[in-house]
């Protein structure tokens, strides 16, 4: 087994899982009808995404399969963003939380649509059209907000700069990903990080949102395992059958 | 009753009633005498309740889910019950009350919605039972109201159907699922059975020559088939598929009639009926609660849609 794509594929998959996840957790819970609709739709496209990815790393690891992937692993052994396990504390964070991770995964997705793995291609030149679709939602949302009434623009700058300090984490480099790189594997950071800092920018623009300066971050990245107190309870939650009833089948 | 038929127009009334009896449908801007324009303002929006509130009980369990698979299919599920909810505003709101009314009239206590949601959902095989119960009552209940004689309804209605089997369907594979399972598994499923039968029976309503508006929505067609007719199908239908997969109805009278070519059970508890009506079912609150508190949470969301919108329609006629 290739242990640098099989981590790769499981930062992949399990960023979806996860926001995907919280997206499940809203629901009925939405500012109205159409909007709880909209998030579930993306909730299920993002959940989509992760078992395809899960799919793949199982097939990688050998062993197990994609459902042991999602909801029997360790919580060290997730390797999503701390940005996506952050909980839906009310709308403006879980819209904010969206728009980040969905500029992101567009201008990942379309990097890795030319990756050599030809499993990854195709995952993410399918995926792209549905990220798509979430950030040009997404985005809409944040220049409503930002640009709506008084309380809504400070209520979303507010998330904003809560949020600020987990994007810290997308452009991380490390040695996975690094070679991964070099085989044109994995996407190249530095460019995401440019494009993902121009969509960001033009998109706050319009919103009037203003981009807050970025605070030295000191926790162990997702990536590598580390994790937040919020994700404890979100594996409690989404593991609470598997750990129950281990064996069962259902 | 509010609206007494004597005041409207006896001429208008009759052309209304001979179109009824003909099967033409009557459409938003046709004539229609008040109080069925009351009642249908009733019923579509109960209707439209029940879908919303109907999300509650299932969505309890989408985070828990135990594996990707049933956990999208959920997600799915609950999904169209929105979509559902959406149709049925829609159709309301052509009989000239908006969206913003019917919800406040939900949060004020004046609409109903389905006594069925106001049970709990505590192990995962109530996700089988209630998809594969209380959708498949509704359907019983929908696939007749199809033919019902105002138009939005009916067009809404078959639009809904062609999703409800799937949400049957997903229910009993469920319930299914278990039954080939664990003994612990087959434990619950039985439970989720024993929890759900009798709110799904309950789900048609009282006896006919109990229900409050049963003749006069039979006679404008709002109504196609009686409520005891409906809950006899529905057993009919029913009592098999449990035994299929090896469960048992909870009721000890149960049995096959050959003589008439039904299920005979036991009558239903109807004091508990009446008493979750009343709003002392064991979820009434919370499930109205999670309602208005959803909608004063998303005010601000709201508010600032609708200013974004009124400034770039400024911006639009200022250029
Ligand atoms: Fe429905
Ligand atoms: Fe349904």
């Amino acid at each position: 087994m290739n242990t640098d794509l099989y981590k790769y594929t499981l930062r992949l998959a399990d960023n979806s899982l996860i926001l995907g996840h919280r997206l499940s957790e809203y629901i009925s819970c939405g500012p109205f009808l159409e909007e709880d609709l909209a998030l579930t739709n993306t909730g299920l496209d993002l959940l989509g995404q992760a078992e395809a990815l899960l799919k793949y790393a199982a097939e990688q690891n050998g062993t197990v399969d994609e459902d042991y992937l999602a909801f029997g692993r360790e919580e060290y052994e997730y390797a999503n963003f701390h940005l996506v396990e952050y909980p839906n504390e009310d709308y403006g964070y879980l819209i904010t939380r969206q728009f980040l991770m969905d500029v992101f995964n567009v201008v990942n997705y379309t990097l890795l649509k030319d990756s050599k793995d030809a499993m990854i291609a195709s995952i993410a030149a399918k995926s792209l059209k549905e990220v798509t679709y979430h950030l040009r939602r997404s985005s809409e949302w944040m220049i409503r907000l930002g640009d709506g009434t008084q309380e809504s623009h400070d209520k979303i700058q507010e998330c904003v700069n809560h949020l600020w300090m987990y994007t810290d984490e997308m452009f991380d480099l490390d040695e996975v990903h690094e070679r991964l790189q070099k085989e044109g594997i994995a996407s190249d950071l530095s460019v995401i990080k440019k494009q993902w800092h121009a969509k960001v920018d033009e998109v706050f623009e319009i919103a009037t949102i203003i981009k807050p300066e970025l605070p030295k971050y000191s926790l162990v990245y997702g990536k590598d395992g580390g994790h937040t107190d919020f994700m404890g309870y979100l594996l409690a939650e989404m593991q609470f059958l598997k750990n129950r009833f281990p064996k069962e089948v259902w | 009753m509010a609206h007494e038929l004597e005041n409207e127009d006896p001429i208008k009334l009759a052309e209304f009633q001979a179109k009824i009896d003909a099967e033409i449908k009557i459409e938003p801007k046709d004539w229609m005498p008040e109080a069925y324009r009351q009642n249908l303002i009733r019923q579509i929006s109960q209707h439209a309740h029940s879908e919303v509130i109907g999300m509650q009980p299932e969505g309890n369990w989408v985070s828990r889910a135990p594996s990707l698979r049933s956990k999208k299919i959920l997600m799915a599920k609950i999904q169209d019950e929105a979509g559902h909810g959406l149709y049925l505003y829609c159709a309301a709101e052509t009989l000239g009350v908006s969206r913003d009314q019917y919800i406040q009239w939900l949060h004020e206590g004046k609409a109903k919605y389905a006594s069925v949601f106001n049970y709990p959902s505590p192990t995962w095989a109530d996700m089988g039972a209630i998809g594969w119960l209380v959708d498949g009552a509704a359907i019983v209940n929908q696939v007749s109201l199809q033919r019902t004689s105002y138009g939005p309804y009916a067009r809404a209605m078959v639009r809904i159907c062609m999703e409800e089997s799937f949400h049957q369907r997903q229910g009993y594979e469920i319930m299914a699922r278990l039954m080939e399972g664990s003994e612990a598994q087959r434990k619950m499923a039985q439970d989720a059975l024993d929890r759900w039968w009798w709110p799904s029976l309950m789900m048609f309503g009282p006896h006919d020559s109990d229900s409050a508006h049963s003749s006069q929505s039979m006679k404008w067609k709002i109504k196609r088939e009686s409520n005891d007719d409906l809950r006899q199908q529905f057993i009919d239908k029913t009592i098999p598929q449990a035994e299929l997969i090896g469960l048992k109805v909870p009721d000890e009278n149960a049995k096959w009639n050959a003589e008439t070519n039904h299920y005979e059970t036991s009558d239903i508890d109807w004091d508990e009926f009446w008493n979750v009506i009343k709003g002392n079912g064991p979820c009434n609150r919370h499930r109205l609660a999670h309602h208005i508190k959803a909608h004063k949470d998303g005010e601000w969301v709201r508010a600032a849609a609708q200013a974004f919108a009124m400034k770039q329609n400024n911006k639009l006629k200022i250029a």
